[in-house]
């Protein structure tokens, strides 16, 4: 995924409904749309919830996936996040498999990574890391000797740059 | 004021305006159904829920006005998804109402219970489960003007029992209201002036124009700026199977149908055309064949009041999103204040004619002895049809006979299943239809295999005096199968066969309430739709017996170049490329 942007980010404002986001899932189903992650979360507006979504662009036009979500009735504003103008980030939480020897570098890969050690057992740490999508891919790369037992990632959110010029 | 759920929702469409509900009671509905008796809306019984839902359709069509069913919960609701889809298609304004199981009960797997919202949401262009019995009349208001306004579309309202059985404190929204309580839904009717501009120099500019008509100037009521735009610049019209009505056929700029059974000079001269204003219609695979070989040097101004059609099949060199009337209005006004007049089009208008003349309609006459020619039966039909009659038809040979042989000479006179093809489509279609249009008569064009899977509604139309005729062309075939089994299976004819007299259809009509009667010898045809033209007290039934081996032509295969069109076999061209 890293360098040529194959993906777009949509951020989409909806309408905080029971149902809005089978609305959303069941049009991609129909019109055959390539999704490669989703997130919801409220707004600040508490009548509105903003979905995060991921599109694989090689596979999907931007502009029809844009206007079919428009067409649903909930929502309420699409914005196009273009990778070169956002900011986005992601979660990473993982139980890594740490025996005693492995454990000191586990926990320097983490502080390379700006992560946290989030819980500690007996022979496993679970391990939090936000930050650039593409650095969490090498961060999963890198923890994959030690033996992951589980892995969350959210999906990215995203926001526009801000200008830097008045 | 204090109210019932049901009372509200029944209160609610009469606000609207209501006339009438196509409709069939049940367990979880069943409340509603009370302050009917005391309510001025007709509602009219139906044997099937499938029938509600193609009525309101019917009478949608005819009337502009959307069409309203009300069925109860889980199978009628399931019934009710083919028309909904069908309504979606073809941008059908209709309110469904749906009941539901009790709130507590949803979401057990209840008696009658399904997920109506779940199974409706890709077929409908909006749904709601209506939770709290307060906001019956807003949901109600909200279902109307989506299903009326941007691009019309079918609105499910699903309403729990309980929900019509408790009181509630009644108040009518105000457009305002209905607004706010719709952020997110802005239809953009007014199309952007520099495209209108643009669109506007390349009409003038072109030599080979053709305006390519869909439904959507029928949903816009936009047929008077139509033939203003047509007339003003001398471009040539094709209207699409859902656009029939929406320009004259008797029109002289008039090139009927074009697509896979459009007419030779329709397909030909979108295929040949230097530009294609395109207004209301959404480049469908039917209209279209291949779409890579598609009107290959034609510029494309696609006007349509949906802008997920602009650029989904097609990309326009001009998209305009606007309501079709409004835009087609202003590019009129455009090319005034620009000064652009009717550019010399007369190359390109005589090889149309060329075409026409070397390339109408045609058939085989009818050959003593043999059944009755499909087409003849449709000529006298139409021949025979008093002004203003609307024809509604099913899916099938029969409908793309029924397109090409009428003349369409006024908008809304015809009711058709255009996207989803629904097979059954025009018995019901047609009684909601003369629902609407009770001053029309109302010919229903049947097949046989269309007629059998919806003909109980006749039990309605009988029951409720709405006295439709219903031509059935039996070939005792499913006849566009047969025609493809023929043409592309080598004539290896597999389960299409479904005999000439199982069931007796005379026989059926008439235990249906209708007169009925059988036409088998060329001669009879014509005083038999007289004699049916004569009754209006019942609905009428004619059992055409027409020749099977009749196939619908032209033809662009599936998947073929519209280049490719099978002309009819005496009709074989030398050189059927025609050169630039």
């Amino acid at each position: 995924m890293a360098g040529s942007p194959t993906h777009q980010t949509l951020s989409v404002l909806v309408e905080n409904k029971a149902g809005v986001l089978a609305r959303i899932s069941g049009l991609f189903a129909r019109r055959g749309f390539n999704i490669i992650s989703l997130a919801v979360a409220p707004s600040d507006d508490e009548r509105f919830s903003r979905v995060n979504l991921v599109i694989d662009v090689e596979e999907t036009s931007v502009e029809q996936i844009t206007k079919q979500l428009f067409k649903l009735v909930n929502v309420v504003k699409i914005t196009e996040l273009h990778p070169a103008d956002s900011v986005e980030r992601e979660l990473l939480m993982m139980t890594v498999s740490a025996t005693p020897d492995d454990r000191r570098g586990i926990i320097e890969l983490v502080g390379v990574f700006d992560g946290k050690i989030v819980d500690v057992g007996a022979t496993v740490l679970s391990v939090m890391v936000a930050g650039d999508p593409d650095r969490l891919d090498d961060f999963e790369d890198l923890m994959r000797p030690y033996g992951i037992i589980e892995i969350q990632r959210t999906g990215r959110v995203a926001l526009p740059k801000a200008r830097k010029a008045s | 004021m204090k109210m019932t759920g049901a009372r509200a929702l029944i209160k609610s469409l009469e606000m609207e305006q209501v006339e009438v509900i196509f409709g069939l009671p049940g367990g979880c509905i069943l409340p509603a159904y009370d302050p009917i008796l005391d309510s001025p809306i007709r509602h009219i019984l139906v044997r099937h829920e499938q029938g509600a839902g193609h009525m309101a359709e019917g009478y949608a069509h005819v009337t502009g006005r959307p069409g309203v069913a009300m069925v109860t919960s889980g199978p009628a609701a399931t019934n009710l998804v083919t028309p909904l889809c069908d309504a979606y298609m073809d941008s059908v304004p209709m309110v469904a109402i749906t009941g539901q199981v009790g709130r507590a009960v949803i979401g057990t797997d209840g008696f009658q219970e399904c997920d109506t919202v779940g199974i409706t949401r890709s077929v409908t262009k909006h749904n709601e489960l209506i939770m709290d019995p307060n906001e019956i009349p807003l949901l109600v208001r909200q279902a109307f003007h989506l299903a009326t306004t941007g691009r019309p579309g079918p609105v499910l309202l699903d309403v729990p029992k309980d929900v019509l059985q408790v009181e509630m404190e009644w108040s009518w929204p105000t457009d305002d209201e209905v607004a706010a309580s719709l952020p997110g839904y802005r239809p953009n009717m007014k199309g952007h002036p520099r495209m209108i501009k643009e669109a506007a120099r390349m009409i003038g500019e072109a030599r080979r124009p053709v305006i390519y008509a869909g439904g959507g100037i029928l949903k816009a009521r936009a047929a008077e700026s139509l033939r203003e735009l047509a007339e003003r610049m001398g471009i040539p019209v094709v209207t699409t199977l859902m656009a029939r009505g929406a320009f004259p056929d008797d029109h002289e700029l008039c090139l009927g149908m074009p697509g896979m059974h459009g007419n030779y000079t329709a397909i030909t001269a979108m295929q040949e055309s230097d530009l294609l204003i395109t207004l209301g219609a959404r480049f469908d695979d039917r209209v279209t064949g291949r779409v890579d070989s598609f009107a290959p040097n034609a510029k494309v101004i696609h006007v349509d009041i949906d802008p997920a059609e602009l650029g989904k099949i097609r990309q326009p060199d001009v998209p305009i999103v606007g309501d079709c009337n409004q835009v087609i209005t202003e590019i009129v006004k455009a090319l005034g204040a620009a000064g652009i007049g009717a550019a010399d089009l007369s190359e390109w208008r005589s090889r149309i004619s060329g075409w026409q003349e070397r390339f109408p309609l045609h058939y085989d006459p009818h050959v003593e002895g043999d059944a009755l020619k499909p087409q003849h039966v449709m000529e006298v039909l139409r021949d025979s049809a008093p002004e203003g009659t609307i024809l509604a038809s099913g899916v099938g040979q029969h409908q793309m006979w029924a397109s090409q042989f009428w003349h369409f000479n006024e908008p809304y006179t015809w009711v058709n299943s255009g996207g989803l093809g629904t097979m059954g489509f025009s018995v019901p279609a047609a009684i909601g239809a003369k629902v609407g249009r009770p001053d029309r008569t109302v010919w229903a064009v049947d097949g046989d295999g269309c007629f059998q899977m919806t003909a109980q509604e006749l039990v309605t139309a009988s029951s409720e005096r709405i006295p439709i005729k219903v031509a059935i062309l039996n070939n005792a075939y499913l006849g566009m199968v047969r025609q493809w089994q023929e043409m592309f299976y080598e004539e290896r004819y597999s389960e299409v066969y479904l005999s000439p007299d199982l069931p007796d259809y005379v026989k059926w009509a008439e235990a249906m309430g209708c007169a009925a009667f059988r036409v088998e010898d060329p001669s009879d045809v014509q005083a038999v739709i007289d004699k049916a033209n004569s009754i209006d007290d019942r609905p009428v039934v004619i059992d055409f017996r027409t020749d099977a081996r009749e196939k619908v032509f032209p033809m662009v295969p599936a998947g073929a170049a519209n280049d490719d069109v099978v002309v009819h076999p005496s009709q074989k061209p030398t050189d059927k490329k025609v050169v630039q």
